[in-house]
């Protein structure tokens, strides 16, 4: 992930110096600094992918391997991490095409890359709809009368679709690419002023997030309520990971390398994970102060509550430093599936909800039963992975033939796809 | 990811050891199918004036206030309101006269059930009352926050009405689980039953149980009422069970 001593890079001076007919003059601000172009970051691959499967995971219906997923151990979970991930890579490829040419083209790429998000929203939202239709029509169980309440919104096809083209009316398991819009809209924006000022950026960005909290700010959703997970305060994650992406990684190496800071990481980690388990051990709840209940309760994953990042932030800290960048495990087989999902990131998180969908649907209209939830785990894993291998192959074959010109910076997915 | 790989396995443990811990202790003539973890059971929190009641020896009336999952269709009798009072008359003292009174705010959110609440207190007089409510909220996306401020305020007007309160949050349906998003919901209300120090019965988690462990197939399209009927006599005898405990209604007052 982010990090620090071990990103090499060439700031943005030396860019300049090795284009010295790169155009007009620019503000260059020495405190940011790009890794080296066509160094993979594979870290940010590895746990990108694991992302996407966790998520996948997740949106099964409860399971054996459920268990795994990091949500059960502590605060934050996989979605911290995708997002994270996405600011990180996001300013790593845009933040290199707007230094090298120009803010406009810049914003011209990362538009075309909302674009396909959108598309990819719809995509799915149509394969929502396919999927609910189908169960409100076949589903007569009078235990759940009252669930069925939901398929009300079908009676107004002519809102509920506008709506959803609007990103007003999101689905549950939908909200994941609608935050991830409005994120890279305001991009531009943020290497804009990234570019200038990172740690004023990133200090607007807390304070963004202070007043979403202190004034309740939200996104209004059709037909009623607000967005799962609130951009106003998502932003928070996604400009922490651009900041790192862009040399802020590089000056906390000090912070990150301090045994206090990972001492500290681990107390809070063991911690959550404390409060984790009363959960789901109610006994242990006893041991646990009334009055520290009362504070920390909810935690919102809506507004991405303080101890959702600080759990997320702790994470980093620790893999960061245990997990180094020329770790040899990075180059293993085992982990080449991961690495391979988290190289292509919107297609295998669009694959992964629908997968989920689809693994839902087998679940309740062939059979259930944990071997049958088993197999369906794996075998969308799998899936996932063979999906990332071909899309893999055929980027290979068609850079091959085609021209080279896009090549290493041109391309979003070099990356892992912003 | 070390600290990750080893808390996993943790985790595990314990998950493996928790099912081991059964109840052995359930209500004495329940089916083997109604069988729940005693964790799922127990409160910290108490009923004082249903304790009060009973052992004064007056009757108890209990008001069940909830939506179209509170009732089967067409089969009032096997609803659980019913078999909780079937259940609670068994147990309790001969003597005893049980009440349970139902009443249905149907496609209502918390905070349109919560309006009626004053008035609907000073029509009928229960000594405990069993709010059913989150289903509808969750169906419409209701803000969480105010759906917590809605069952704050319903909770106070039925403790300010002189009645012990319990509440009871959303039915565990796995097959609309990709449509309905149920977790804000339950945290909400746990939220709100701690601070008000009153029991929660957690529906959703107990019906989980049930079908994770097997004996009911909820994911099952089935036309027919008969696994409604015993999954609600099951939530009957664990609610029964449950407002006994949070009484303390201990042996002297039941009848075994």
């Amino acid at each position: 992930m982010t990090i620090a001593d071990q990103v090499t890079g060439s700031t943005i001076a030396g860019t300049a110096e090795a284009k010295p007919a790169g155009a007009k003059p620019r503000i260059v601000a020495p405190a940011i600094t790009l890794p080296a172009i066509g160094e993979r970051e594979l870290r940010l691959d590895l746990f990108r992918g694991l992302a996407l499967w966790l998520i996948f995971i997740d949106h099964l219906p409860p399971n054996l391997l459920t268990w795994f997923t990091i949500r059960n151990y502590g605060f934050s979970d996989a979605t911290e991490i995708f997002i994270f991930i996405s600011g990180y890579t996001a300013a790593f490829v845009y933040g290199r095409a707007m230094l090298e040419n120009g803010f406009l083209i810049a914003t011209a790429r990362i538009l075309r890359r909302v674009w396909q998000i959108y598309v990819a929203h719809v995509f799915l939202f149509t394969i929502f709809l396919a999927e609910i239709s189908y169960v409100a029509t076949s589903f007569e169980n009078p235990l759940y009368t009252e669930e069925m309440g939901i398929m009300d919104f079908l009676k107004q096809p002519d809102i509920t679709i506008v709506q959803a083209l609007l990103l007003r009316f999101r689905p549950v398991n939908m909200d994941v690419l609608p935050l991830y819009i409005v994120l890279m809209l305001a991009l531009p924006l943020i290497l804009w002023s990234m570019k200038r000022r990172p740690d004023v950026t990133l200090a607007l960005s807390a304070l963004l997030y202070a007043a979403t909290w202190e004034f309740d700010l939200y996104f209004s959703a059709y037909p009623n309520g607000f967005w799962a997970f609130n951009p106003l305060a998502w932003q928070l994650l996604f400009v922490f990971g651009a900041w790192c992406a862009l040399g802020g990684a590089r000056r906390m190496s000090r912070i990150l390398a301090s045994p206090v800071t990972m001492w500290i990481s681990i107390a809070y980690i063991v911690a959550a994970f404390y409060v984790t388990l009363t959960w789901y051990v109610p006994q242990l709840s006893h041991f646990m102060p009334k009055r520290l209940e009362q504070w920390m309760y909810p935690i919102d994953k809506t507004d991405l509550d303080v101890l959702r990042f600080t759990h997320f932030l702790a994470l980093a800290a620790l893999t960061v430093r245990f997990l180094p960048r020329e770790w040899p495990g990075l180059k293993s087989p085992w982990l080449r599936p991961l690495i391979l999902c988290g190289q292509h990131s919107l297609e295998i998180f669009c694959l992964g909800v629908f997968l989920a969908f689809a693994g839902h649907f087998i679940l309740a209209e062939v059979s259930g039963g944990s071997a049958m939830h088993a197999l369906i785990s794996l075998s969308g894993i799998l899936i996932m992975w063979g999906v990332a291998w071909v899309i893999s192959w055929y980027k290979r074959v068609a850079d091959k033939s085609g021209t080279k010109t896009k090549a290493a910076a041109g391309n979003a997915d070099l990356a892992g796809g912003g | 990811m070390k600290v990750r790989v080893l808390l996993s396995l943790i985790l595990l443990c314990a998950g493996l050891a928790a099912p081991s811990a059964r109840a052995g202790d359930a209500v004495p003539a329940a089916p083997a199918a109604c069988e729940l973890p005693p964790y799922l059971l127990t409160t910290d929190s108490q009923l004082h004036k249903v304790a009060d009641t009973v052992k004064a020896g007056k009757p108890l009336e209990i008001l069940v206030i909830g939506s179209r999952s509170t009732t089967i269709p067409a089969q009032e009798d096997s609803s659980y309101p019913a078999r909780m009072q079937a259940i609670l008359k068994d147990k309790l003292p001969p003597a005893e006269i049980v009440h349970v009174s139902v009443e249905i705010q149907s496609k209502k959110t918390a905070e349109e059930a919560a309006g009626t609440f004053v008035k609907l207190m000073e029509a009928k007089t229960p000594t405990l009352v069993i709010w059913q409510t989150g289903t509808v909220d969750a169906i419409r996306s209701i803000d969480p926050d105010d759906f917590r401020g809605a069952v704050t305020e319903g909770v106070a007007a039925l403790q300010n009405a002189g009645a012990d309160v319990v509440l009871m949050n959303l039915q565990y349906s796995p097959r609309t689980e990709t449509m309905i998003s149920a977790p804000p919901y339950l945290d909400n209300m746990r939220v709100v039953a701690q601070e008000h120090d009153i029991p929660l019965f957690d529906r959703f988690a107990i019906m989980r149980q049930w079908n994770d462990q097997g004996q009911f197939d909820l994911f099952s399209p089935s036309h027919g009422p008969e696994l409604a009927k015993k999954v609600h006599d099951c939530l009957g005898r664990a609610l029964a069970q449950f407002v006994i405990d949070a009484a303390h209604l201990g042996p002297g007052q039941q009848q075994n």
